[in-house]
C-alpha cells in the first residue's frame, strides 16, 4: 500500500465528509419544516459516521500519520494561538544588526495579567504568506531577533514562552553568508544565560536545530500529534535508503512522536488535542494549550532567578542515553 | 613470482603515496614529516584523533579521560549496532570523539578530539558527553578547552536525543563563560550542521585548518535552495572567514603554536 503523502491526501474522506456536512446544513436552512427533518436525520447519521471515521483513524496514529497531521495545513499555527492565549501581544521587530524574518514572531504579552515575552516560528496561511514567511523556515535574522527578546525578558524579570513549529532553519547560501549556525547556537546560549522561566511547547513541526535554536525550556511540552525530529523524514530516507519516499519507514525509525519523546523523558508532558486534533478544534486547543502552559508555569514562577538558571543546566546535562 | 610483484607493490605502498587533492605521488617520510600536508597543494589530510594529540600536545602528556563509557543503540535503529561495531574495529575507539587532559607548554588543557573516521565524525549521546565534559573540566579547574571539530552533524540513528546533544553541550558553553575558562574551537574538514550550529560556533576563539569545509546545510541543499550563483568557495574555511564567523586560518605546522600562545594570554580566570 502506498503511503499518502500529504495531510490533504491522507484526510480526504473526512475532508469530503465535512464538505457534504457543510452542504447538508445549508440546505437545511431553506427547506420546507418536511424536508428539514429527512435533511436533519441524514445529518446525524452522516455525524455519527464522521465521529467514528474520526475515533478509528486518530485511534493509532503511525509516526507518519502524525508528521502529516503535524504539518496540516489548517493546524493553528503561533499567532492563532498567540492571539487565543494572551491578550495585548505587541509585535515587535527587527535583530537591529540586518532584518526582520518573518518566520519567527514575538514580543510581550499577558498570559491573565501575567506580563510574558511569547515568541515561535510562524507558517503561512496561503502562497504570499507562506512566501512572506519562507515557510517558517527561519533565516540568521530570526534567531538574532529571539535573542534580543529573550535578554529583554531577563532585563524586565518577564517570563519566556516559545511556540516551535518549523519545518527546519533556512539551508539557502544567504543564511549561511550570515552565519545561520551561529544565530542557532548563540540563541540556544541565551536560553542557557537568562534567569527567568522558560517553557517551550512543539506545537506542529519540530524540525531539528530550527527547532531547537528556540526550543530550550526548564520545562518543554509537545502537543498531543506534533513531532519532533533531528533530521526531516525524508531526509534520513534519502540518506539511509536513498530514496527519500521512504518518509513514513524513517518516522518510524526516528521515532519523532511525543509519546517516543516523552518515553525516553526527553520532553516533560504532553498537552492533549481535541478529538480529531488541533485543526478540528482550534478554540478547545487553544484552552488545553492554555491550561498546559499556566501549570508548567505556575511551580517556575516560585523558583528564584539562579534556581531556574541551573535548574535548566541539570535538565539538559541529564539528556543523553550512553552504556 | 606473483608473490614477489605482489611484495614490491607492498613496498612501493609503504614508500609513496597519493595526495587526495593534486593526486601527486608524495613520498610517505616527507608526508608525515609534514603532518600530512601535501607539500605539492598545501591540502591538509584529514587525521586520526591520536595523531592529531601527538601533532598538538607536549609529547606524551595526553591522558585520555570518559574511556568507561559507550554508545547504546536506545533506538534500535535500522543497520545502527552494525555500524557503530566497524567504526569500532575500523578506528580502535569506542566513539569518534577522544577526551581527556594534555598539557600545552607544561600549562594543562581540557582536550576533546573529533575523528571524522569515526561514523564521519556525528554528535551522538556518546559525542555529546564526552564534549559536555570536557567543558565542565574546563570550567571545574579553570583552565582552557580545546576541541577539534570534525563532524558531518548530528547522529541520526539517535534521533532526538542526539538533537538534545546540541542543547546539551551549548549549554556545557555557558558553563565556561560564567567561570571565566577559556574555549578554543578548532574547525578541520568537515565542521558540518549540529556541531556548528551547537558548541562550535560559540566558543571564544575559532581557529580552522585551511580549506576545511564548514556550513550548516549540506552544499547540494544549499544550491537547491537558491538560485543565485554559489561561489566557487562557498562553505571553505576562507569563505566563512571572509563573512566574519571564524577567527583566523591556521595551517597544521602553525596550529599547537597558536594554541598554546591563546591559552597563555587568555589564560583563564584565577
Ligand atoms: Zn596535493
Amino acid at each position: 500500500m502506498t503511503q499518502p503523502k500529504s495531510w490533504k491526501e491522507w484526510e480526504k474522506p473526512l475532508i469530503e465528509l465535512d464538505e457534504a456536512l457543510a452542504k447538508l446544513r445549508e440546505r437545511s436552512v431553506t427547506a420546507t419544516e418536511e424536508e428539514r427533518h429527512k435533511i436533519d436525520e441524514t445529518i446525524k447519521a452522516s455525524e455519527q459516521r464522521r465521529d467514528k471515521y474520526i475515533e478509528k483513524k486518530y485511534a493509532n496514529l503511525t509516526p507518519w500519520e502524525k508528521v502529516l497531521v503535524a504539518r496540516a495545513e489548517p493546524r493553528p499555527y503561533t499567532l492563532d494561538y498567540i492571539n487565543a492565549l494572551f491578550t495585548n501581544f505587541i509585535e515587535l521587530q527587527g535583530d537591529r544588526l540586518f532584518g526582520q524574518d518573518h518566520a519567527i514572531v514575538g514580543g510581550p504579552a499577558a498570559l491573565d495579567g501575567q506580563p510574558v515575552m511569547v515568541l515561535g516560528h510562524q507558517k503561512g496561511r496561503n502562497i504570499q504568506e507562506r512566501q512572506m514567511r519562507n515557510f517558517a523556515m527561519s533565516k540568521p535574522e530570526g534567531y538574532r531577533k529571539a535573542i534580543r527578546l529573550f535578554q529583554m525578558a531577563d532585563r524586565f524579570s518577564m517570563p519566556i514562552i516559545t511556540l516551535v513549529d518549523t519545518p527546519a532553519a533556512d539551508p539557502g547560501v544567504e543564511s549561511e553568508s550570515r552565519g545561520i549556525s551561529e544565530a542557532i547556537a548563540d540563541s540556544m546560549l541565551a536560553m542557557f544565560e537568562v534567569k527567568v522561566p522558560i517553557v517551550s511547547v512543539v506545537i506542529g513541526e519540530g524540525g531539528s536545530g530550527g527547532a531547537i535554536g528556540i526550543g530550550i525550556g526548564n520545562t518543554v511540552l509537545m502537543q498531543e500529534h506534533s513531532v519532533y525530529s533531528v533530521i526531516p523524514p525524508e531526509g534520513c530516507a534519502a540518506i539511509l535508503w536513498r530514496d527519500a519516499s521512504l518518509g513514513p519507514e524513517a518516522s518510524a525509525a526516528l521515532r519523532l512522536t511525543a509519546q517516543h519523546a516523552l518515553e525516553m523523558s526527553l520532553i516533560d508532558g504532553i498537552i492533549p488535542e481535541p478529538f480529531g486534533g488541533a485543526h478540528r478544534d482550534p478554540i478547545e486547543a487553544a484552552t488545553l494549550l492554555k491550561e498546559a502552559v499556566q501549570k508548567a508555569l505556575k511551580p517556575l514562577l516560585k523558583q528564584k532567578p539562579d534556581a531556574l538558571k541551573a535548574a535548566r543546566y541539570s535538565r539538559y546535562r541529564a539528556l543523553g542515553k550512553i552504556g | 613470482m606473483r608473490l614477489g610483484v605482489r611484495r614490491r607493490e607492498q613496498r612501493f605502498q609503504d614508500a609513496f603515496l597519493q595526495c587526495a587533492s593534486c593526486r601527486k605521488t608524495l613520498f610517505r617520510r616527507e608526508f608525515d614529516q609534514g603532518m600530512m600536508v601535501c607539500p605539492n597543494c598545501g591540502h591538509h589530510h584529514r587525521l586520526n584523533a591520536k595523531t592529531r594529540i601527538e601533532y598538538t600536545f607536549d609529547e606524551g602528556s595526553f591522558v585520555e579521560e570518559d574511556t568507561d563509557i559507550q554508545s547504546v543503540d536506545t533506538l534500535s535503529f535500522p543497520d545502527y549496532q552494525s555500524k557503530l561495531d566497524q567504526a569500532i574495529s575500523k578506528t580502535g575507539q569506542p566513539d569518534g570523539i577522544v577526551s581527556g587532559m594534555a598539557k600545552l607548554e607544561e600549562n594543562p588543557v581540557a582536550v576533546a578530539v573529533s575523528d571524522f573516521g569515526f561514523m564521519g565524525g556525528s554528535m551522538g549521546s556518546l559525542a555529546g558527553e564526552k564534549i559536555t565534559r570536557t567543558l565542565e573540566r574546563a570550567a571545574d579547574k579553570k583552565i582552557p578547552a580545546i576541541v577539534f571539530c570534525a563532524s558531518g552533524g548530528a547522529r541520526m540513528q539517535e534521533g532526538l536525543l542526539s538533537l538534545m546533544q546540541m542543547a546539551k553541550t551549548t549549554a556545557a558553553v555557558e558553563r565556561c563563560r560564567s567561570v571565566g575558562a577559556p574555549f578554543i574551537a578548532v574547525f578541520t574538514d568537515p565542521t558540518m550542521a549540529g556541531v556548528l550550529a551547537s558548541y562550535a560556533s560559540v566558543a571564544d576563539v575559532i581557529l580552522s585548518e585551511p580549506r576545511a569545509l564548514i556550513g550548516f546545510a549540506g552544499t547540494r541543499v544549499s544550491k537547491q535552495a537558491q538560485v543565485v550563483k554559489i561561489p566557487d568557495d562557498f562553505q571553505t574555511a576562507e569563505w566563512v572567514l571572509r563573512h566574519g564567523f571564524i577567527d583566523r586560518i591556521v595551517p597544521r605546522r602553525e596550529m599547537r603554536d597558536t594554541l598554546s600562545d591563546l591559552c597563555r594570554l587568555l589564560g583563564g580566570r584565577k
